[in-house]
């Protein structure tokens, strides 16, 4: 172990404590070891020498042991990065608040720099003035906060077929849950005076692929909010900086990122976004369109195959997510036999309208394989389904709105494997 | 859809008055946008051709502008290089096994790839065809798809004389009543006989390498 002193060099006399102590440390080590775990016994390095002073990094990023819990893609998705997806640690947080840095990331032209300088956003189509806003002007509207859970609907998209991919990480984190502060929707619509002719709204992206989508009108003028900071500061440029959509419960595609349009318009625009994606092909060839609720749905993130079991058998916290598009969720099972027999987990807190729920099954483990799963149920009565019963509604060539029951393999020495039951 | 010919021009530095009634009190932020910003920006064109603006193009000058903006990513015959999308082709393949999905066998309208063309290809320089242009590549994806002959030309007017296979193979979201038995009150105990594992993800082992 090295010892290093960071910023200041220590005065003369503290340089002469602390060599003295090693010294005595080292001795210790060598002739009359102290019984008990020596990071106790043993004065160690960091409960003498100076750590880092502030401003060593004047924007703190998690300590170099946590370097693993970072975003990570999946390759053979996509013919390459810029128009792709990577997925959210969430095998690796606790809690519901998605720290931005490592929230996931999609983009169908890459991730653009547009600073709030050249920030404009227009309103036009069936209104009574189209209106253009500079950042600025955003931030002189009322404004609100509001936690929101945002999930691209090809979330476990891939297991359709079959259990693909070996990770909640890989399998459920195209998912993440900030505290956005922003001015509603609704608020701008009426600046601009919207029409009553107007039923939709169509939402566009600042970026090379123009990413529109149409929105009912009673959606707009609900809870969509045009949002500029999460998690207390600016977006990050992964997520849209310095603007875009939030639209609760629904599929993250609509969240259009560098927002720079809304058209007022009577009929939907039928965008690339809105036809040959985001459509759901069921077994007849015939497709849903307009898919945009997030069906309820969980995971348990801990213990999965990225966070097995490493204490072996007694206490043991089974932890997941839970979260809905159509509201709150108000209870989750978690099963250990595959479904056979379930418990009800405990909420850390009641659950909250479209933001992730975090449960908790606080239990003891026999140390014998468990067939894990966990059941969301939302404040509809909507009970999470079974892969099955999802298959016999839509058939094996959906790609989107997976919402199935996820089972991970608990195997006697920890590990874990993302499986399919019976 | 452009509406910009149905607004008067507004002086920016004339101040709004007029509220409509059911509406909020308004605070003035934001200034009148232009015609000609409206015109740069409301590209969108609708199912009935709506916003398509002025121009023409054909087939065989299509082809010529999908080579050599296009089928690097898209190929030759718009049937796709490697994992770039296939525009063509899949034609009868949406109730099988892996349905191919393109222009051809599954997008409901024409206008969609107009627009999606216009405002988003070729990736990496978006927006820079002109109409004309766009017209021709058009053409060509649905000659790519046997959906026109060698001798089409695309234009506003030809536009609703093209009807997609697929136009009516679309429902919107059933799931409240096609899924309504998805609301019940779940099985706590006994739920189901025997538990048998009928897939693994490690034997297909398609997961990236995570490095621990
Ligand atoms: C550098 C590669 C590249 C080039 C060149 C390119 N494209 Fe694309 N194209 C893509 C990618 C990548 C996508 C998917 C983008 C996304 O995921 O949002 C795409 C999507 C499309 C789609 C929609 C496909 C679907 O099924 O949804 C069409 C249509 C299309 N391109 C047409 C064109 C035309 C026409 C040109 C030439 C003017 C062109 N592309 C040039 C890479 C390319």
């Amino acid at each position: 172990m090295t010892f290093r002193f960071k910023g200041n060099p220590p005065s003369r006399r503290q340089f002469l404590t602390g060599a003295a102590a090693i010294g005595a440390g080292a001795v210790a080590a060598t002739t009359a070891r102290a019984a008990g775990d020596p990071l106790i016994t043993e004065p160690q390095y960091w409960a003498q020498g100076l750590g880092e002073g502030v401003d060593a990094t004047p924007y703190g990023l998690p300590i170099e042991y946590e370097s693993d819990v970072v975003r990570r893609n999946v390759d053979w998705l996509t013919a390459d990065t810029i128009s792709s997806i990577n997925f959210t640690p969430i095998h690796a947080l606790d809690g519901t608040i998605t720290p931005q840095g490592c929230a996931f990331e999609r983009h169908h032209s890459g991730a653009i720099e547009l600073t709030k300088e050249d920030y404009r956003l227009m309103i036009n189509g069936l209104v009574d003035t189209p209106l253009v806003f500079t950042y600025g002007d955003l931030e002189r509207f009322p404004r609100e906060n509001h936690v929101y859970f945002c999930e691209c609907a090809a979330n476990t998209g891939m297991e359709w077929a079959g259990a693909q991919l070996n990770g909640a990480q890989f399998t459920h984190g195209m998912i993440h849950n900030m505290e956005y502060t922003g001015v509603p929707l609704r608020t701008l619509l009426e600046e601009a005076g919207y029409q009553t002719t107007g039923k939709w709204v169509y939402v566009e992206g600042a970026d090379a692929s123009g990413n529109g989508r149409s929105i009912p009108m009673d959606k707009a003028l609900d809870d969509v909010l045009v949002a500029f900071k999460a998690n207390g500061e600016a977006l990050r440029m992964e997520h849209g900086y310095p603007v875009r959509l939030v639209v609760p419960g629904w599929e993250g595609n609509m969240w259009v990122k560098w927002l720079r349009r809304i058209e007022v318009a009577d009929a939907p625009v039928e965008s690339r976004e809105e036809t040959s994606k985001y459509t759901d092909t069921l077994a007849n060839g015939i497709s849903r369109k307009w898919t945009w609720e997030m069906d309820a749905k969980s995971v348990v993130t801990s213990p999965s195959p990225q966070s097995p079991i490493t204490h072996g058998p007694g206490p043991l916290v089974i932890t997941g997510l839970a979260w809905s598009g159509r509201g709150a969720i108000k209870r989750v099972d978690v099963s250990k036999d595959g479904g056979k027999t379930w418990e009800t987990a405990r909420l850390a807190k009641p659950g909250e309208r479209m933001a992730l729920s975090r449960f908790y099954l606080d239990t003891e483990w026999d140390g014998t394989e468990m067939l894990l799963q966990s059941r969301a149920m939302d404040e509809t009565g909507y009970v999470q389904p079974t892969k099955a019963q999802l298959r016999e509604v839509r058939g094996l060539n959906s790609i989107y709105h997976n919402n199935c029951i996820q089972t991970w393999w608990v195997k006697p020495d920890g590990e874990a494997e993302n499986v399919e039951v019976s | 859809m452009s509406k910009y010919h149905n607004i008067v021009p507004i002086s920016l530095f004339v101040t709004l008055t007029f509220v409509s009634p059911l509406q909020a009190g308004k605070l003035g932020l934001g200034r009148p946008a232009l015609p000609d910003e409206v015109a740069a920006w409301d590209l969108d064109v609708r199912p009935d051709g709506t916003g398509l603006p002025d121009g023409s193009g054909d087939v065989l000058t299509g082809e010529e502008i999908f080579a050599d903006n296009c089928a690097v990513c898209h190929g030759d015959f718009a049937e796709g290089v490697d994992n770039w999308p296939k525009l063509a082709g899949g034609m009868g393949t949406l109730d099988r096994d892996d349905p191919l999905k393109t222009v051809g066998s599954y997008w409901p309208y024409l206008s969609t790839t107009w627009d999606y063309v216009n405002r988003s290809m070729p990736f990496g320089n978006a927006q820079s065809l002109t109409p004309d242009e766009v017209y021709g590549v058009v053409a060509y994806i649905l000659y790519s798809n046997d959906l026109v002959d060698e001798d089409f030309v695309l234009s506003r007017d030809t536009f609703t004389e093209v009807h997609l296979p697929n136009a009516d193979g679309f429902i919107v979201d059933d799931r409240k009543s096609a899924e309504a038995h998805f609301v019940t009150d779940p099985c706590m105990q006994n739920c189901k006989d025997k538990v048998e594992i009928t897939m693994r993800a490690r034997v297909l082992d398609v997961t990236p390498d995570t490095g621990d």
